[in-house]
């Protein structure tokens, strides 16, 4: 397997608070990873670099088989590369369909001439029945997301993400608000995503990290501090003491 | 193309076939018709209503779907009124000039008449050469390119300048108001070659057609300005209504989620800024020769600030909303400041209207945008019973779903 994204040597400042501190980060082609850590340790500020929001001070990021510099593209730019995120908070254009709201994620030309001359083709519509039949909404299609619950905007912004067919999905807290069922489905979302793309999952509940199965990255002060599967770092002295412990 | 449009939305259909018996109904009632009902006045007022309408239409695309309060449409809508102007006073002055130096003992040769068409038009200014900008003056066509490439090369170099630094919300909203300020001011000077605070004048008459009288041509422009206006709102409609109008809209409503989708945001918003500007550019164009008259007053910031309030009071984020606080609030407003309303006396003290109209618009904004954000065009709403979902941003819990379906049944 190849390395997708490499991150190394990543550092960051926010008026003198160090946010990320040399931090290096690799994911390969097909990987799930969870990122864990307290509050403050720099997870969402990691995505954000990574998704060219905040532009760090050092560091060098590659990505692809071709290792282009993510450094200094922007963010829709680096959408298009394909790297996809999902926000903590589920963020779907409310006032639109369902339909509407996956239409746009679909992955197409992006220019504003081709989307005003832009008409579904019949794969387009076959792609978004099919996802939103794997997300659970397909009787919605026609509904405003703004009417949905909590869970299935979730859904929905997932449902989005996959319809980007990203290389890498950042997910940050995909399971937080959610009941003990809808956590099931997403768990399986991700999981069945994760078989033709890098995940990497940002979650602060460690029963939902067991479910995803895979390699864990804690984060501590903007820096990793251990790596490995779930047993290996929960079983670390350092990791219980700054996170499990307290 | 359009039928598709049509189909998805059919509050297109219902405007058009509103517009059109409008425009039969005021046709037939003119004096042009014979029938004498609606005056020659009033046909260029509502002429000059319905490119207002136009130019609210631009602004409900850029503000009530882009998100994007602009400040300065005036400034393009003026600027069109400007490039028609140019010609029209050109070609007048140009026929006055033939005909008195025709009388001459000895023909006038090109330069002679061309120095006195500029000692004409620029005597007021204390000139008579005539400035570079006028170059093209002698050529409609020319002209009326000039009509959608000025304002529109203007609103490309500002929003590129504007979008690409993520100038957005009341600051961009504060540089669109400057923008319209400083060509104003510009405008006023004397030596900007456009005759400053005099204007250009006398567009009512068209050139070569002195004969006609203005009941005729008041007729052509409010048809030209109703064809325009169904032009402009079919093209908005279908710009809305495929994906270019969802992403705009989503644009509106959470720029940096459009951005990690992968859309250039920066490029959406100039396309919407400048395609915008060269429809006010063409309301423009229509409006002045009706109005007869143009001068840098006309593009002054508070100029804009009205195009935002009729398409607030009228309901923004949907066409038909512009239009109707287009028409709406102009006509109110001419009424009441035509001295036509009556004076309303308190014993102590008197209201009269043509001092306190401002007051009472700015309370109805007020009023509007605090009490009924949705605006005129929200009581269709009422009547077609659609409802919207009244949850924005609120995470309702996983175990909220009965409520749910009980909106959904209403």
């Amino acid at each position: 397997m190849s390395t997708l994204l490499e991150v190394s040597g990543v550092s960051v400042t926010f008026d003198g608070f160090k946010a990320i501190n040399n931090l290096s980060f690799a994911i390969a082609d097909a990987e799930m990873r969870a990122i864990i850590g307290p509050n403050g340790a720099g997870k969402t500020t990691f995505m954000d670099i990574v998704t060219g929001k905040t532009r760090p001070d050092e560091g060098r990021i590659l990505w692809g088989d071709a290792n282009i510099s993510l450094l200094g593209l922007s963010e829709a730019r680096i959408a298009r590369e394909g790297i996809g995120r999902k926000f903590q908070k589920p963020t779907v254009f409310e006032d639109q369909t369902v339909r509407e709201n996956l239409l746009m994620a679909l992955r197409n030309a992006r220019g504003p001439l081709q989307v005003l001359f832009y008409r579904p083709r019949r794969e387009d519509l076959d792609r978004v029945h099919e996802l939103s039949g794997e997300i659970g909404l397909l009787d919605a299609l026609d509904r405003k997301s703004g009417e949905l619950s909590h869970g299935q905007k979730q859904w929905l912004e997932i449902g989005m993400l996959l319809a980007q067919e990203p290389r890498l999905l950042l997910v940050d807290e995909p399971a937080a608000g959610m009941t003990p069922a809808e956590r099931e489905h997403t768990t399986a979302l991700l999981v069945e995503a994760a078989k033709s793309r890098a995940v990497v999952v940002i979650e602060h509940d460690m029963e939902f990290v067991r479910r995803l199965g895979c390699k864990v990255t804690v984060l501590h002060e903007g820096a990793v501090l251990a790596e490995g599967s779930l047993d290996h770092v929960t079983a670390n002295q350092e990791v219980i003491d700054v996170y499990l412990g307290r | 193309m359009s039928q598709g449009v049509l189909a998805k939305n059919p509050s297109v259909l219902t405007f058009l076939a509103v517009l059109g018996l409008f425009t039969l109904g005021v046709t037939l009632m003119s004096e042009w018709a014979g029938t004498e009902i609606v005056s020659t006045s009033l046909v260029k007022t509502l002429g000059k209503t319905l490119c207002l309408a136009l130019v609210a239409v631009a602004m409900d695309l850029v503000w009530g779907y882009t998100g994007i309060l602009s400040l300065g449409h005036f400034a393009f809508f003026g600027l069109g009124g400007y490039m028609i102007g140019m010609w029209l006073m050109y070609e007048r002055t140009h026929g006055i000039v033939v005909s008195s130096l025709a009388e001459a003992p000895i023909p006038p040769t090109e330069a002679e008449v061309v120095a006195a068409i500029g000692n004409q038009i620029f005597g007021v200014v204390g000139s008579s050469e005539f400035p570079p900008i006028w170059a093209f003056a002698d050529s409609l066509a020319l002209q009326l390119v000039l009509v959608v490439l000025v304002p529109g090369i203007l609103a490309f170099v500002f929003g590129w300048l504007a979008f690409r630094s993520r100038v957005t919300g009341v600051y961009l909203s504060i540089l669109t108001q400057a923008m319209t300020l400083a060509l104003a001011l510009y405008l006023f000077q004397n030596d900007s070659g456009l005759r400053g605070n005099n204007g250009l004048s006398g567009l009512q008459n068209l050139p070569g057609l002195d004969h006609v009288p203005q009941s005729s041509i008041s007729i052509w422009f409010f048809w030209a300005s109703a064809g325009a206006l169904a032009l402009g709102y079919v093209l908005s409609a279908w710009i809305v209504s495929g994906k270019f109008g969802s992403v705009i809209r989503g644009i509106r409503d959470n720029e940096a989620r459009v951005r990690f989708l992968g859309y250039p945001v920066e490029t959406y918003k100039l396309f919407v800024f400048t395609v915008t500007a060269m429809v006010a550019g063409i309301a423009g164009a229509l409006y002045y020769p009706q109005a007869g008259i143009i001068n840098p007053a006309e593009i002054a910031p508070i100029a804009s600030i009205y195009l935002a309030v009729w398409v607030a009071i009228g309901g923004r984020g949907r066409l038909y909303g512009a239009v109707i606080g287009a028409f709406f609030v102009s006509l109110v407003s001419s009424w009441f400041t035509g001295g036509q309303a009556p004076d309303v006396n308190l014993g102590l003290y008197t209201i009269k209207w043509v001092d306190w109209w401002l007051v009472l618009l700015g309370l109805s904004f007020v009023a509007v945008t605090l009490l009924a954000p949705k605006g005129i065009g929200g009581l269709v709403d009422l009547w077609t019973g659609r409802l919207a979902p009244d949850r924005h941003g609120a995470d309702l819990g996983p175990d909220a779903g009965s409520l749910r379906e009980a909106e959904a049944e209403q």
